[in-house]
C-alpha cells in the first residue's frame, strides 16, 4: 500500500529535506486541479472516504461556486513510493489561477522545487496557463506534464502532448495521462513527484528564513500564516522577526495542514505549513516576506518580495446612502484577509457618500464587490473601473490620478497610462478577428506564433485602461469563448488622452467623468449623452445634457421640458387608486438624485455606468437563482 | 342634516370597447339575454334592495344628485331606472331641483326612449360621442356613427332635456390634430350644455391595452396630446363654456353637480357592484362582479367588499389632489406653510392664476392644468 497512515509517518521537524517534495498545481480554471487535488487525498488517505467533498481544498463559497481558487492552501501528504519503497512527504501547494493574482502565484512557485502542468486534453492549454508555466520556469522549477480528463470522449492527448512537449522541450511520450475523475494515473503521478522532482536544499544551521506564501485571516486564529523554511528551523519556543518591517511576533503555534491542521512542534528545512501570531490583519504579515528568528536573524531575505500594487480603481457606493458605515465596516473586514485591497472614502455629488478602492485587477475587483454583497448583505454600484495615470501639469508638477475627478484642469503637459503585455491563446482561424480587436484598443502586435497547427499565441502590448474596459468580454464573444486571455504590466508609456465631463444642466456630474484617448473621446460623448437622454424622466425645465473636455463642448443632447403630467379623469373610484399612486411614488421620490434642480433616478445611474456585458451577467446571473 | 349623492352603477354593455377597462360586462360573458330586458328587471330589483340598505346605514336626509353611469345604463327599461328615482325619492328627502343624471349611447336612443327617461325622473342626459372621426372611433372600438350624436341631442332636447353633456376623448393613436379640431367644432355645433373632454388613458388589461405593449399600436407623443387639450379649452372658452373641472366645461349654471360633490369631497353612495362610496372619510366599495353581487344582496344585503378609514392626513392628501383640479382651486386654508411656498414656485412658472394667488387660492393656468400631477407631487412628496 503505497499509503502511509498519518501517524507513522515522517512527522514535521523532523523529516529529512532527502524525504521532501514540494509541488504545486499549475493549470487552468477548469481544468480539473480541484478534482486532482481531492483524488490525491484520497489516495494517500489523508481524507477519509467518509469525510470526502468536491474541491475539498476550498474554503470560500465563492471559490466552490466559481470553480476558483483565490487562496493557495499547502497540505502534506505522506507517500510511499511505489518505485523504491520508501516514505516521502509530499507538500502540495495550491496555487490560485487568475492572472490578477500573477504575483501570489509566483510566491507559491517560490515554495516549490517542481510543478504539476496539469491542461485538460479536450482543451489544450490556455494563456493564463502559459504564463504560470514561464514563471515556473523561470523558477526553474522541474516540470512534470499532465494531461487531464483522459476519461472524456471529447480527449485529443496525442495532439495536446504534441505541443506540451513543444512548449517545455520533452517528448510527447513523457506526459503522464490521469483522469482526476476516475483516479486513473493518479498514482503514478504521485511517484513520479517523488522521482523527478528535487528535494529541497538549505541549512539546518544557518540563520532561520521562511517564505510567506499566504496569509489567511482567520475569524478564531487570527491571521494564519503559511510558510516554507528554506533555512534553519521554526519552533513554537522562538520569537519570530518579519524582514522587512522588523517587527517582532510571539509564535503561538506551529503546524502543517494535512489537510487539518496539525500542531507540530516546529518545521525544518524544506518543511511547508503555517504558523500563527496572534496578529489580527494580513497586512501585517505579507506574501513574499521573510520570517527570521528574533534571536538570531537572518541578514539577507529570501528574494521577490514586493508590494502588490493595485493597477485597477473603481468607486463603490453604497444603493442606500445610509449603508456607507456598513460598507466601511465590511471593507475593513474584507481587508483583513486581502493585502491587496486598498480604499479610501470618496464623496460623489452623484451617488453620496463611498470608497475609492483599489484592485489588482478586474477579477479581484469583481470578487470584492461580490463579498462585500454577499456577506454583508449590501446593494451597491460601482462605477466605471479605471486604471492609474501619471499626469504632468503645465507647470511641471506630477500628479498621480486614480479617479478621473482628481484630473487636473489646467494645462496638461503629458500624461502616462500603464502598459501591459497581453498575451491571447486561439484557434488560428480567429488571428484576424483578434487582431481587429487589439487594433482598436490601441494594441501593437509584438508577435505570434504556432503553438500547433491550429493554435496561435499573439502577443500584443496594450493600454491597460482599454482592457479593464470590456475587452474580455469582447475577446470572448469574438471567439466563440475559444480564446484565452493573459496580461502582465510592463510599464507606463505616453498617451494622447483627455477627460471627458457630463454636464447635466451645465453641472458636471463626477460618475460619469472618464479618462480616455483622444479619438474615443467623441464615441463616448455621444454614448454617455444618449444613454442618458433615455434614462433621464424628462422635467418641468428643458435639461441640456453635455459631453465636454475641459470647456469644449463635444457632444449634446437635450431633454425636452415636460408639458403634460396629469391623468383626465377623476371620478369616485379613481380617488382611492391615484392617493395609493401619490403614496407608492413617496417612496421612489427617495430614490432620486438630485443634480442641481434635476432629479435623476438612482437607476439611471446604475444603468449609464454598466455595460452591456454587465447586464448579460447580471441576467444569467439571475437566471441561474431562478 | 348632510346629504347623500348617489350613483348608480349598471354594469351591463353590448359589446367591450376595446380601451375601457371599466367594470362592465356583455351578454356574452355572463351568458344572458341579448335584449336585457329579464336582466334589467331583476338587477333593477338588487339595486332597490341596496338603496334600503343604504338607507340603514346613513343619516343623511338629503339627495341632490342621482347618477346613472356604467356599463350602458340605457340598456335597462326607463321604467326600471325610474323604479330606483322613486325609491330614493321614497326613502330620502330628493330635493325638488335634484339632478338626475344618466349616461346614454347615442346609437341605441330613440325619441320614445328618451321620453320615457324624461318621465322616469332623468332631467340630464350624458351622451358617449368620443369623437367625431370615423377612423378614431374605429380605433377606440366604438361601434357608433358620428351622424348619431347630432340626431340623438336634437331628440334630446325635443323631449325635454335641458342639461345634455358630451364625453370626447383626444389623443387616440391616429388621431391628427385637425381630426381632434372636427370633433371639438362637432360637439360644439350640437345643442349642449356641457362638454367632457380627457385624454386617452391606455389602462393594461384592455384590448388597446395589449396593442400597445405589443406594439400594434403606438402613443401618440405627450407634447401632441398637450397641444390638444390648450386647443379644446380655447375653442371651448371661446364658445362659452367655461371650464369647472381639468377635463370639464360647461355654459355657466350647467356644471354636473354630481361630479362636483366627487370633487369638493362630499358624501355619495356607490350602488351596485364595483361601486365606491364615500362617507365622513370613509371609503368603501362593492363586490366587482355581478354574480358576486346579487349573492351578497342575498345574503343580508351588503354588497361591500373593502373599505378603508381615511387618516386626516389621506384627507389632507386627497382634498389637494382633488381641488387643485378645480376653477374655484384650493383655498390657502387647506395648506401649509411649506405646500405654499411650493405653489409660490409654479406661480412665478405661470402655472397659477395671479388673480386668484393674490385672492389666497391656488389656481392653475392652462399650462398648469396640464402638469396637475406633478404640482400634486411636488406639494405632497
Amino acid at each position: 500500500m503505497p499509503a502511509i497512515p498519518l501517524t507513522k509517518a515522517p512527522q514535521p521537524s523532523q523529516t529529512k529535506p532527502e524525504q521532501i517534495r514540494n509541488f504545486c498545481i499549475i493549470a487552468h480554471i477548469d481544468h480539473g486541479k480541484s478534482t486532482l487535488a481531492d483524488r490525491m487525498l484520497g489516495i494517500t488517505e489523508v481524507v477519509e472516504l467518509r469525510n470526502m467533498r468536491a474541491q475539498y481544498l476550498d474554503r470560500m463559497d465563492i471559490e466552490r461556486e466559481r470553480g476558483i481558487t483565490i487562496k493557495s492552501q499547502a497540505v502534506r501528504l505522506p507517500w510511499r513510493s511505489g518505485i523504491d519503497g520508501q516514505e516521502y512527504i509530499l507538500n502540495m501547494i495550491d496555487t490560485p489561477g487568475h492572472v490578477d493574482f500573477t504575483y501570489e502565484v509566483s510566491r507559491s512557485l517560490a515554495a516549490c522545487e517542481g510543478a504539476v502542468l496539469l491542461v485538460d486534453c479536450a482543451q489544450g492549454i490556455e494563456a493564463q496557463t502559459l504564463a504560470n508555466l514561464y514563471l515556473a520556469m523561470e523558477n526553474n522549477l522541474t516540470i512534470i506534464p499532465v494531461l487531464n480528463k483522459i476519461d472524456l470522449p471529447a480527449a485529443q492527448p496525442e495532439k495536446f502532448a504534441e505541443e506540451l512537449a513543444k512548449l517545455i522541450g520533452c517528448q510527447p511520450e513523457d506526459c503522464l495521462r490521469v483522469s482526476g475523475k476516475t483516479g486513473a494515473g493518479v498514482t503514478e503521478l504521485l511517484d513520479q513527484i517523488v522521482k523527478q522532482i528535487p528535494a529541497p536544499v538549505g541549512d539546518p544551521l544557518a540563520p532561520t528564513r521562511a517564505l510567506i506564501f499566504d496569509s489567511v485571516y482567520d475569524t478564531y486564529r487570527g491571521v494564519v500564516t503559511y510558510v516554507r523554511v528554506k533555512d534553519g528551523h521554526l519552533s513554537t519556543r522562538d520569537q519570530i522577526q518579519m524582514f522587512s518591517t522588523g517587527v517582532r511576533h510571539e509564535m503561538l503555534e506551529v503546524g502543517v495542514i494535512s489537510p487539518e491542521p496539525m500542531v507540530s512542534k516546529g518545521l525544518g528545512v524544506g518543511e511547508v505549513g503555517y504558523v500563527i501570531t496572534g496578529v489580527k490583519d494580513v497586512r501585517q504579515s505579507r506574501v513574499g516576506d521573510t520570517i527570521t528568528t528574533y534571536n538570531n536573524p537572518t541578514k539577507v531575505a529570501l528574494s521577490g518580495y514586493k508590494d502588490p500594487r493595485p493597477m485597477v480603481f473603481s468607486g463603490l457606493f453604497p444603493l442606500d446612502g445610509a449603508d456607507f458605515p456598513l460598507l466601511r465596516e465590511a471593507l475593513d473586514k474584507l481587508q483583513l484577509n486581502d493585502a491587496a485591497l486598498v480604499y479610501e472614502p470618496e464623496s460623489s455629488a452623484a451617488l453620496g457618500f463611498g470608497f475609492r478602492c483599489g484592485f489588482l485587477g478586474l477579477l479581484h475587483m469583481e470578487i470584492v464587490r461580490e463579498r462585500l454583497e454577499r456577506e454583508s448583505n449590501l446593494s451597491l454600484i460601482s462605477t466605471a473601473p479605471n486604471v492609474v495615470y501619471s499626469v504632468t501639469t503645465g507647470d511641471g508638477k506630477l500628479l498621480t490620478v486614480t479617479n478621473p475627478s482628481e484630473y487636473p484642469d489646467g494645462k496638461i503637459e503629458k500624461v502616462e497610462e500603464p502598459i501591459v503585455r497581453a498575451t491571447v491563446l486561439a484557434p488560428s482561424e480567429f488571428i484576424g478577428t483578434i487582431m481587429e480587436l487589439c487594433q482598436e484598443r490601441r494594441g501593437i502586435l509584438m508577435g505570434m506564433d504556432y503553438l500547433s497547427e491550429d493554435r496561435v499565441e499573439i502577443r500584443y502590448t496594450l493600454p491597460l485602461a482599454e482592457i479593464v474596459f470590456d475587452f474580455f468580454d469582447q475577446l470572448k464573444s469574438r471567439t466563440r469563448g475559444y480564446a484565452s486571455l493573459d496580461y502582465e504590466p510592463i510599464g507606463e508609456a505616453e498617451g494622447d488622452l483627455v477627460k471627458v465631463d457630463i454636464l447635466l444642466q451645465g453641472e458636471k456630474v463626477d460618475a460619469f467623468s472618464a479618462i480616455v484617448h483622444k479619438d474615443k473621446a467623441y464615441a463616448y460623448g455621444t454614448m454617455m449623452t444618449g444613454k442618458l437622454r433615455e434614462l433621464i424622466p424628462r422635467q418641468q425645465f428643458e435639461i441640456p445634457i453635455q459631453a465636454a473636455i475641459g470647456g469644449r463642448i463635444i457632444a449634446r443632447e437635450s431633454i425636452r421640458a415636460i408639458r403634460k403630467d396629469v391623468l383626465a379623469k377623476c371620478y369616485g373610484g379613481d380617488i382611492s387608486r391615484k392617493r395609493k399612486l401619490l403614496e407608492k411614488q413617496k417612496e421612489g421620490k427617495k430614490r432620486m438624485k438630485m443634480v442641481g434642480r434635476v432629479e435623476v433616478p438612482q437607476e439611471a445611474f446604475v444603468a449609464a455606468l454598466t455595460t452591456d456585458a454587465d447586464i448579460d451577467k447580471a441576467k444569467a446571473k439571475a437566471k441561474e437563482r431562478e | 342634516m348632510s346629504s347623500l349623492a348617489f350613483y348608480v352603477h349598471i354594469p351591463y354593455c353590448v359589446r367591450r370597447c376595446g380601451y375601457c377597462d371599466f367594470n362592465t360586462y356583455t351578454p356574452g360573458e355572463l351568458s344572458i339575454d341579448l335584449n336585457f330586458r329579464d336582466v334589467s328587471r331583476s338587477y333593477i330589483d338588487l339595486l332597490l334592495q341596496e338603496i334600503n340598505f343604504a338607507r340603514q346605514i346613513s343619516t343623511a336626509e338629503k339627495v341632490p344628485t342621482i347618477f346613472f353611469g356604467g356599463g350602458t345604463p340605457t340598456l335597462m327599461e326607463p321604467v326600471d331606472l325610474g323604479r330606483v328615482v322613486s325609491a330614493i325619492g321614497e326613502k330620502f328627502d330628493l330635493l325638488p331641483n335634484a339632478e338626475v343624471t344618466t349616461e346614454a349611447n347615442p346609437d341605441t336612443v330613440t325619441q320614445e326612449k328618451l321620453a320615457a327617461l324624461r318621465t322616469a325622473g332623468i332631467n340630464r342626459i350624458s351622451f358617449g360621442m368620443q369623437s367625431a372621426t370615423p377612423h378614431v372611433l374605429d380605433t377606440l372600438d366604438r361601434t357608433h356613427n358620428p351622424e348619431n350624436v347630432l340626431k340623438a341631442t336634437q331628440w334630446a332636447r325635443e323631449a325635454g332635456f335641458d342639461e345634455i353633456s358630451v364625453d370626447l376623448i383626444y389623443g387616440t393613436p391616429g388621431e391628427s390634430i385637425s381630426d381632434w379640431q372636427r370633433s371639438i367644432d362637432t360637439a360644439l355645433s350640437l345643442p349642449i350644455t356641457h362638454i367632457s373632454a380627457y385624454a386617452l388613458i391606455v389602462e393594461s388589461g384592455t384590448k388597446l391595452g395589449a396593442q400597445v405593449k405589443r406594439g400594434d399600436i403606438v402613443m401618440p407623443d405627450d407634447d401632441e396630446t398637450a397641444d390638444k387639450y390648450l386647443l379644446a379649452d380655447e375653442k371651448f372658452e371661446a364658445a362659452g363654456f367655461r371650464w369647472y373641472e381639468l377635463s370639464n366645461w360647461s355654459k355657466p349654471g350647467s356644471e354636473s353637480r354630481h361630479n362636483l360633490a366627487y370633487w369638493n369631497g362630499d358624501n355619495w353612495w356607490g350602488a351596485g357592484p364595483g361601486a365606491h362610496s364615500h362617507i365622513d372619510g370613509r371609503r368603501f366599495w362593492n363586490v366587482k362582479h355581478p354574480t358576486a353581487y346579487a349573492q351578497k344582496m342575498a345574503n343580508g344585503g351588503d354588497p361591500k367588499h373593502e373599505e378603508e378609514f381615511l387618516t386626516d392626513s389621506q384627507k389632507a392628501s386627497e382634498e389637494i389632489m382633488l381641488k387643485i383640479r378645480l376653477a374655484d382651486g384650493l383655498a390657502f386654508d387647506s395648506l401649509t406653510p411649506i405646500q405654499i411656498d411650493t405653489l409660490e414656485g409654479f406661480k412665478s412658472q405661470g402655472h397659477l392664476i395671479l388673480q386668484s394667488w393674490s385672492e389666497k387660492r391656488a389656481v392653475l393656468t392652462r399650462s398648469g392644468r396640464l402638469i396637475a400631477d406633478r404640482i400634486v407631487r411636488e406639494i405632497l412628496l
